[in-house]
């Protein structure tokens, strides 16, 4: 005989559960093996490159790509593939510190709106309907511009507009545990907001907003892009994705694989971490799954 | 209805009113003294305290944020520091190219998402649709400048059938002016069709998971008249607003796309005038973009109303 209905519809996952729904997830999969690769090249960078990036040889200027360099070279000799394994770390640096603080304000915020109700949650929201009004990334370039640019200006400029983004999430899914069954039991229990919140509101919600996370981490690394290709994100001498491309431009007629490679490292990354999110989506919260 | 609009109106009002606030506050610290700049190292203090007194920077904070608000309303936006225009005239020179492009990049937009959304979503579960979805994945994932950067080195310097960059001016005929606008144009739509495309066939098959589709196939409608008539009317919340949202992101996706095809918009406009410390252009297009995108969010909520009756009672979609 199989377990009652009721029990088999409640019965936790367990992690064995969730792993095996995520090998059998075709994005899941996908996204993690991009993701772990940039990730390792990103890592290897800081003890071997194929090529020294601060060894300029101009004689080596321009090269097409070839064998030696995957990538070709850019305008001072220096091997891009080289330049992108370090500028990848640049990029992850910048995304998880801005999603870091997106999730450090915003999710505090977004819970205590929830537990709350009534007049603080009204301001709080009509708070977050304030800086969604600005425009991100043209907030990001006021911000750069009058702080100076630089990646720690970056960062605070993508991270502040993360913090609405998980105070409404979190609000939203925490409104949505607070009238369940088990909440009323802590509550006549004797726990505190607080403590209910961290205890039993907190592990129903990271599912989300770990999916939220990896959304907001691949628009990080588009952001910061955007922001070094103007000139105000990450300055040299640190390698940048959107700096190489920034300095490509004015050699798009003779060496459009300056281009070419660190633009592609974009997309490959952003594309990885949004497979990546979509398969955990599918994977940790079936409910939220869309039809296919 | 009424209280709906009142409601509204009145959170527009306060929304705008804080954001004038934070955009004047922020670039009260900026550092660098606008009279210092504009007379030079070399210049006298005397001469600065002069030109600060006639500029009005030696007034208290609150009277020259009230003076500001109060020229914003009557649409006077003040003179430029740099320039010495009055900056609405900069302003409305640079709206001819950077609104005619953030409009020309949303229409592409929407020609081609609705129609993808819509066949993906007719043909869900199939290779066909499997493969479209793969395709706006990728199309998410392309940083636009960088697409800008590919089309122009295709279209313009191998191809060479539209010029790399600058603006000839509309009196140079309409033609001239949206060739040079046509790349970047593309270069901002596609990202925005790529979303645009996947909200619009989700939203069409929550739709198609109603109770009323399944009533309307059994009273003998084909399922191409059911998605038209009645799918399509009800999937356009979501459409509308992510448009909403994405006119925002296209004004101000301009400012980098206009960096790279030189374009002198608005984008061009607000770096110079940064770089030059003219804080009062920098000033007056933010909040000019910022009232855009308030006043749009207003009219989507209020095309809300009108698309579904049940809003306008205010029961609907308030807490969020």
């Amino acid at each position: 005989m199989s377990a009652p209905l009721i029990e088999q519809l409640d019965a936790p996952e367990t992690w064995r559960d969730v792993a095996k729904k995520a090998l059998h997830n075709r994005s899941f999969l996908t996204g993690l093996i991009i993701t772990t690769i940039i990730l390792a090249l990103a890592i290897i960078s800081f003890f071997w490159t194929p090529w020294s990036i601060t060894d300029l040889d101009i004689s080596l200027k321009l090269k097409k790509p070839s064998l030696e360099h995957w990538f070709g070279t850019d305008h001072f000799g220096r091997d891009i593939f080289s330049m992108i394994m370090v500028g990848a770390r640049n990029s992850i640096a910048v995304a998880l510190v801005a999603v870091g603080i997106g999730v450090l304000f915003g999710v505090p915020i977004g819970c205590w709106a929830a537990a709350k109700g009534g007049y603080a949650d009204e301001v709080l929201m009509r708070t977050n309907d304030v800086i969604f009004a600005f425009p991100a990334l043209l907030s990001a370039v006021m911000i750069t511009a009058i702080f100076g640019p630089g990646a720690i200006n970056a960062i605070l400029a993508i991270g502040i507009f993360n913090i609405p983004v998980f105070a409404r999430i979190s609000r939203g899914a925490a409104l949505s545990i607070w009238p369940r069954e088990f909440i009323m039991a802590a509550e006549v229990a004797g726990k505190g907001k607080i403590r209910i919140t961290v205890e039993h509101i907190l592990p129903n919600i990271i599912n989300l907003l770990l999916v939220q996370g990896t959304i907001q981490f691949s628009l990080g690394i588009l952001a910061e892009a955007g922001l070094s290709y103007v000139g105000l994100g990450t300055q040299p001498p640190m390698s940048s994705w959107g700096r190489m491309l920034n300095e490509a431009q004015t050699m798009m007629s003779f060496a459009p694989h300056m281009a070419i490679f660190p633009g592609l490292a974009i997309v490959v990354t952003v594309l990885g971490l949004n497979l990546l999110g979509d398969g955990l989506r599918d994977v940790l919260d079936p409910r939220l799954r869309r039809e296919r | 209805m009424l209280h709906f609009l009142l409601k509204k109106l009145i959170f527009t009002a306060i929304t705008l009113w804080v954001a004038s606030m934070v955009i004047f506050a922020l670039l009260e610290i900026v550092p660098g003294d606008p009279a210092q700049l504009m007379l030079g190292i070399n210049a006298s203090a005397d001469a600065v305290a002069a030109l600060r007194e006639q500029m009005g920077l030696d007034l208290p904070l609150p009277i020259r944020y009230g003076a500001w608000v109060g020229g914003l309303l009557q649409g006077d936006f003040g003179v430029s520091y740099t320039y010495s225009v009055p900056v609405s005239e900069l302003i409305g020179e640079r709206l001819w190219v950077s609104l005619p492009l953030a409009l020309l990049a949303l229409a592409l937009s929407t020609v081609i998402a609705i129609p993808v959304g819509l066949y993906s979503a007719s043909r869900r579960g199939t290779r066909t649709d499997t493969g479209i979805m793969a395709f706006t994945q990728l199309g998410i994932a392309i940083p636009n400048f960088w697409f800008a950067l590919l089309m122009v080195y295709l279209f313009a310097i191998w191809l060479q059938w539209v010029p790399a960059g600058g603006f000839p001016g509309w009196d140079q005929g309409l033609f001239k002016g949206l060739k040079s606008l046509i790349l970047p144009a593309i270069a901002l739509a596609l990202p925005q069709a790529a979303i645009l495309s996947r909200v619009t066939r989700s939203a069409l098959l929550d739709v198609m998971g109603e109770d009323y589709i399944r009533t309307a196939r059994a009273k003998g409608l084909t399922a191409r008249a059911v998605l038209w008539q009645h799918a399509l009317r009800n999937a356009l919340i979501p459409v509308l607003t992510i448009l909403g949202l994405q006119f925002a992101f296209l004004l101000a996706g301009t400012i980098i796309i206009e960096n790279v095809f030189y374009l002198p918009g608005l984008g061009r406009l607000i770096f110079q005038a940064i770089s030059q410390r003219d804080l009062i252009v920098v000033e007056s297009v933010v909040i000019l973009l910022v009232a855009t995108v308030i006043f749009i969010n207003l009219l989507v909520d209020l095309t809300y109303a009108l698309v579904d009756p049940r809003l306008r009672q205010g029961t609907g979609r308030n807490a969020s």
